[in-house]
């Protein structure tokens, strides 16, 4: 049965990450008092994507984006069929991975340059992505995605802190303003079009189909801090908390100018260190 | 699902005054909105799918142009924005300028005016999809995307090729001869 819903996820995850990332750019043009694209405008680019001539520059930039996308596929599978949420953290830290190495096979210096960046990113969000689980293990004492739902206390009573850390990195995640030092969803920045500047057609289209299972897997670590006792009132907390929080990345979007990757790391790692290791500090404290 | 619902723009500017420059970017700014159309405007030639140009071509963009082109995935619209870009313009007859973008690569839409307002920027690019996508159902049917080869030689019986040829070496010609001119003045100078 769970793993089913594993199934059924993987069918939802990208409509509704599509509509998600369609509604920001719809918010994103409002908050600028522009008319903006239609919400389905995600959808259009796809297509578009699928329909223009691929200059593949080679081989195994090709294999490294297919790769890129299944593992994020597999950490949404991981997540609803209830399973480890440990690894479905490390299939996504895979999955950034191969869009790094992808960056990294084309020669053109802009694709080098923000694989570099890229990793730099990396670097920031993994420490809190695992202080992430680690919330999760102190709240429920599991790894497991079935017992951290069922536990009788949300995690967010917990570990606050680590959802704290968790909103900081999140920019970094949907890349978005102020962190977004390797790609951006704006096209017109120093690194052209970031980590995809050699990527093209189809294999362009993947990685944007991609980009809408990501959106939802991070919808999905925001809402997991709310779910208790397998309740429906809990999902439906995590479900009205990750909207909103996804509108208020919108926000932070548009109202911050991007940092350089010194501050990135200076206010990333900070704020991991305080929020989330002095939530994990004061937990391991209470619970000896 | 039409392809034309997200024409993404690479907007280029040769050697203009830089006014349809800032009429393009204009175009993009809340008043006129291009992002209602799904358009964006991207800097990465592969993501692209209209080829913006303002202003003329000269010795040294030139081949920058034809890259940029090459590097765009087919089907792929090019626009000339401002009379600079359609035909030269104001520097038409200037030492180092080629002449309009056509010179160089095939152009698909003419936008006219000095500068061109955004409004008929916008309607410049809004007709190009019209283009696009007849060059997209060519593409389809397995036919190369424009219509007939386009190649400069092709133009007025390779006669516009000949008087390309002619000033381009002309203009190297030049160049060789201040450079040498130059080598010598400072040669003299260094015996003295």
């Amino acid at each position: 049965m769970r793993i089913l819903l594993g199934f059924l996820m993987i069918l939802v995850a990208p409509f509704a990450g599509a509509i998600l990332s369609g509604i920001d750019r719809f918010c994103s043009a409002r908050m600028q008092r522009r008319v903006g694209p239609p919400i389905l405008q995600p959808f259009y680019d796809f297509y578009k994507f699928t329909q223009k001539k691929a200059y593949i520059v080679n081989g195994l930039q090709w294999l490294l984006v297919w790769g890129h996308f299944l593992f994020v596929v597999l950490s949404i599978w991981i997540i609803y069929s209830g399973e480890d949420f440990l690894l479905a953290i490390f299939s996504l830290t895979l999955s950034e991975m191969m869009l790094c190495l992808a960056a990294y096979s084309a020669s053109a210096p802009y694709s080098n340059m923000s694989a570099q960046r890229e990793l730099l990113q990396m670097a920031c969000t993994e420490p809190m992505l695992l202080l992430t689980a680690i919330g999760f293990y102190l709240n429920s004492h599991s790894f497991m995605v079935s017992d951290i739902v069922s536990c009788s206390t949300p995690a967010i009573l917990r570990a606050p802190g680590m959802f704290a850390g968790l909103l900081v990195i999140l920019p970094i995640e949907l890349r978005k303003s102020p962190f977004d030092v390797s790609s951006s969803h704006h096209a017109h920045q120093e690194m052209v079009k970031g980590v995809t500047t050699d990527i093209s057609g189809r294999t362009m289209a993947l990685v944007e189909l991609t980009e809408w299972f990501e959106i939802f897997l991070m919808c999905t670590f925001v809402g997991l801090f709310f779910a208790y006792d397998n309740s429906l009132t809990g999902y439906l907390i995590g479900i009205a908390v990750a909207l909103a929080v996804m509108l208020v990345m919108t926000l932070t979007d548009n109202v911050f100018p991007r940092v350089k990757w010194e501050r990135m790391l200076a206010i990333t790692w900070s704020t991991t260190f305080i929020a989330a290791g002095g939530n994990l500090l004061v937990l391991t404290l209470l619970q000896a | 699902m039409k392809m034309t619902k997200s024409p993404w723009v690479l907007h280029y500017d040769g050697s203009s005054c830089n006014g349809c420059d800032i009429e393009v970017l204009a175009s993009t700014t809340p008043r006129y909105d291009l992002e209602r159309f799904g358009i964006i405007n991207t800097g990465d030639p592969k993501h692209a799918d209209v080829f913006l140009i303002t202003g003329g071509i000269n010795f040294q963009n030139r081949m920058v142009v034809q890259q940029l082109y090459s590097q765009m995935p087919d089907p792929k619209v090019v626009v000339a924005v401002g009379i600079c870009a359609c035909d030269g313009g104001v520097f038409k007859d200037c030492y180092n300028i080629l002449g309009g973008v056509d010179k160089v690569i095939p152009v698909d839409i003419y936008v006219p005016g000095c500068a061109a307002r955004p409004e008929s920027i916008i309607e410049g690019v809004v007709k190009a999809l019209d283009i696009l996508k007849k060059k997209r159902d060519r593409m389809k049917q397995g036919l190369p995307p424009e219509e007939k080869g386009w190649a400069i030689a092709n133009i007025r019986d390779g006669k516009a090729l000949a008087a390309q040829e002619a000033r381009i070496n002309a203009q190297l010609k030049m160049e060789d001869e201040a450079r040498e001119a130059r080598y010598r003045a400072h040669e003299e100078a260094h015996k003295e």
